[in-house]
C-alpha cells in the first residue's frame, strides 16, 4: 500500500496561516493504515496546530474530519456541504487523495499535510518499507521476486555493480544490495540462469501519466 | 578516420599498457595538459574519467579532446549515472566525430557519494546495456531504437569488471554478460588480493571467455600506508589483504611510496606471464607525474608502435 509521512509541523502551519477556517481532510485508507493520515492522525494534528496558531494570535482555527477514502469521488460528497464553510482545505491523503480534492474543490486552495513517500510494506508498527515504484513493467518473476528499480540504487537490470561491499550496497553498509539477495535467492531455487540471459533497455511506461483502463471493463468507455 | 591505437595494440597481441587521467574541477586547461604531458609515449591509450566519484568534473569526451592536441589516445569513460539514451547516443556519435576511438561503458558511482548527493540518477540504462547499445551503433548503424544513422561511430568497446566484490563466483558470469552485450576489452578494478584474481582468471579462463575479450589487469599502486587504509576500509569494491597492509608497515614512512610502485611493478611481472591477460590499466591516481617511471621500472617500455 501506499506509506506516507506527516509534513514538519512548521511547514504545515506556514502554509494555513493566512487561511482563517481550515478543514483538515484525512483518509481512512492506506495513510490510516501506515499511521499517517487517518482520523486519529488528523485529530493530533489538528490539536497541536490549534495549538501553536494560538500562541502566534493566529486567527487560523482547523476542524478535522476523515473520510473513507479521498481516492474516489463516491466518499468526498459527504464533504461537499462542509467544504463551503472553510476557506482552505487541507489534505492528509496521499498525493492521489490530495488532488482530486482539489479537482473536486477547485476554488479552494489545498494543502498536503503529508508527504507520499512510497508503495511499501509494514515491518513493524510505524516502520515501513519501500517496495514498488510503479513503472508499469514488473520485472519480479525474473529477479526472484525482488525489485531491482526499487531496491537497487543503480535500478539495474543486470547487477550487482562493482561495489558492493559485504554483501551490502555502495552508498550504505546498512542497506543490502538488491543483486546479492536476487543472486542468492535465484541460487537457492536452482535459477540462476534466468539472470545469464541479458536483459534489454527497459521501454519505461512510467514517463507520462498512466491512465488504466481493466479489459473487462474496456467496452463500457469506448465511445468516450 | 583511424583505428584505435589500443585495438590495434591487443590484436597485434603485444602486452597492452593503459593510462589514466582524471578531468579538473574546472575550466582549467592548462590542468588537463600538464596531467597529460608525462603520459605521452608511456600508455597506448588513457581513461578519461567521467565525474568521478560523483562529483561535478570538465565533462570526459571535452578533457579527451585536449588529450588527443596532447598526442594521447583517450578512452573515453561513460557513466550511466548522468544521462539517458539520448544523452549517451548523442556523446557517442559526437565524440566518434571528433576522433574518439575507445570508450569504457560504466554503471558509476551512486550521487550519493558525491557533491550533489541529492541529484536525481539517471539510470536509465546499466553499463550492459550501454555496451550492447554502442556495439549496434558500431556494427548496425542503428539507434537503440531501431531507427537507422548516417555514419556508425566505429567505437572500441570497453567494460569494467571488479573480480572481488560480492558474490565472487557471480562475478565470470558478469564478465560472460559484458562479453556477450559487446565488450572488446575489460579494465579490471584495482587488484591487491591476487590470490583472488588468479582464481578470477582461471574461472575466465575456464569458461573461454579470456578468447573473446582482452583483459587489462587494473594496477593502483599505493603512495603511502594511509592510503591503503582508506582503500580497504573505505573504497567500497576494494579488496586490500592484511599482508599489503604489513608490507608497508614495513618499511619507513618516506620509503612507502617506492615500495608501492615495486609492489605495482611486481604485480605487473606477474600479469604478463598470467594466461588470460592482455595488459595492464595502471590507475595512478593524482600520480600522473610518476608514470614514467613507473612504466620504466615496469619494463613496459618503449611502448610498441603498430
Amino acid at each position: 500500500m501506499v506509506k506516507a509521512k506527516r509534513k514538519p509541523l512548521e511547514e504545515i502551519k506556514q502554509a494555513i496561516q493566512d487561511y482563517t477556517r481550515v478543514l483538515n481532510i484525512g483518509c481512512g485508507g492506506c495513510v490510516s493504515v501506515c499511521l499517517a493520515g487517518g482520523q486519529k492522525e488528523v485529530n493530533l494534528l489538528n490539536a497541536k496546530l490549534n495549538l501553536v496558531l494560538k500562541n502566534d494570535n493566529r486567527a487560523t482555527r482547523v476542524d478535522g474530519f476523515t473520510v473513507e477514502r479521498q481516492c474516489n469521488e463516491a466518499f468526498l460528497a459527504d464533504l461537499d456541504a462542509r467544504v463551503a464553510r472553510y476557506d482552505g482545505l487541507m489534505s492528509m491523503a496521499c498525493g492521489a487523495g490530495v488532488q482530486l480534492l482539489a479537482e473536486r474543490y477547485p476554488d479552494k486552495p489545498v494543502f498536503p499535510a503529508v508527504n507520499t513517500i512510497a508503495i511499501g510494506i509494514d515491518r513493524q508498527i510505524g516502520v515501513y518499507e519501500e517496495r514498488c515504484r510503479a513503472c508499469g513493467e514488473c520485472v519480479l518473476g525474473y529477479t526472484g521476486g525482488i525489485c531491482p528499480i526499487t531496491r537497487c540504487a543503480k535500478g539495474l537490470f543486470n547487477g550487482p555493480c562493482g561495489g558492493t561491499n559485504d554483501g551490502n550496497c555502495e552508498i550504505s553498509k546498512d542497506i543490502p544490495c538488491a543483486w546479492q539477495d536476487i543472486y542468492n535467492r535465484l541460487k537457492a531455487q536452482n535459477r540462476l540462469d534466468d539472470i545469464k540471459k541479458i536483459k534489454p533497455a527497459m521501454q519505461w511506461q512510467n514517463q507520462t501519466r498512466r491512465l488504466v483502463v481493466q479489459d473487462e471493463y474496456a467496452s463500457r468507455y469506448k465511445d468516450k | 578516420m583511424s583505428e584505435s591505437n589500443l585495438a590495434k595494440i591487443l590484436k597485434a597481441g603485444h602486452f597492452a599498457f593503459t593510462g589514466e587521467l582524471g578531468p579538473p574541477r574546472g575550466a582549467n586547461v592548462d590542468h588537463v595538459r600538464e596531467k597529460a604531458a608525462p603520459l605521452k609515449g608511456m600508455v597506448d591509450s588513457v581513461n578519461i574519467t567521467d565525474n568521478q566519484t560523483a562529483m561535478v568534473r570538465m565533462s570526459s569526451w571535452a578533457a579527451a579532446l585536449i588529450a588527443i592536441q596532447e598526442g594521447l589516445e583517450p578512452n573515453y569513460q561513460m557513466v550511466c549515472r548522468d544521462r539517458n539514451r539520448l544523452a549517451m547516443q548523442a556523446d557517442i556519435l559526437g565524440a566518434y566525430a571528433h576522433g574518439i576511438r575507445n570508450m569504457l561503458c560504466l554503471s558509476g558511482d551512486h550521487q550519493q557519494f558525491g557533491d550533489h548527493p541529492n541529484a536525481k540518477g539517471v539510470y536509465d540504462i546499466d553499463s550492459i546495456q550501454l555496451i550492447g547499445m554502442t556495439k549496434r551503433m558500431r556494427d548496425e548503424g542503428l539507434f537503440l531504437s531501431g531507427a537507422k544513422m548516417d555514419g556508425a561511430p566505429q567505437m572500441f568497446i570497453g567494460a569494467a569488471a571488479n573480480p572481488f566484490a560480492e558474490p565472487f563466483e557471480w562475478r565470470v558470469h558478469r564478465l560472460a554478460k559484458k562479453i556477450e552485450a559487446g565488450a572488446d576489452f575489460i579494465q579490471t578494478q584495482c587488484i591487491y588480493n591476487m590470490e583472488k584474481m588468479r582464481e578470477w582468471i582461471r574461472q575466465a579462463n575456464d569458461m573461454g571467455l579470456t578468447e573473446k575479450t582482452y583483459i587489462l589487469a587494473g594496477v593502483t599502486p599505493m603512495k603511502s600506508l594511509g592510503m591503503a587504509r582508506y582503500m580497504k576500509s573505505k573504497v567500497p569494491g576494494m579488496d586490500v589483504p592484511d599482508d599489503v597492509i604489513k608490507r608497508l608497515q614495513g618499511v619507513d614512512k618516506k620509503k612507502q611510496a617506492d615500495e608501492g610502485i615495486k609492489m605495482a611493478c611486481e604485480q605487473i611481472e606477474e600479469f604478463k606471464e598470467m594466461k588470460g591477460v592482455a595488459g595492464v590499466h595502471l590507475m595512478a591516481i593524482e600520480w600522473e607525474h610518476r608514470v614514467p617511471e613507473i612504466a620504466e621500472l615496469a619494463g613496459v617500455l618503449p611502448r610498441p608502435q603498430v
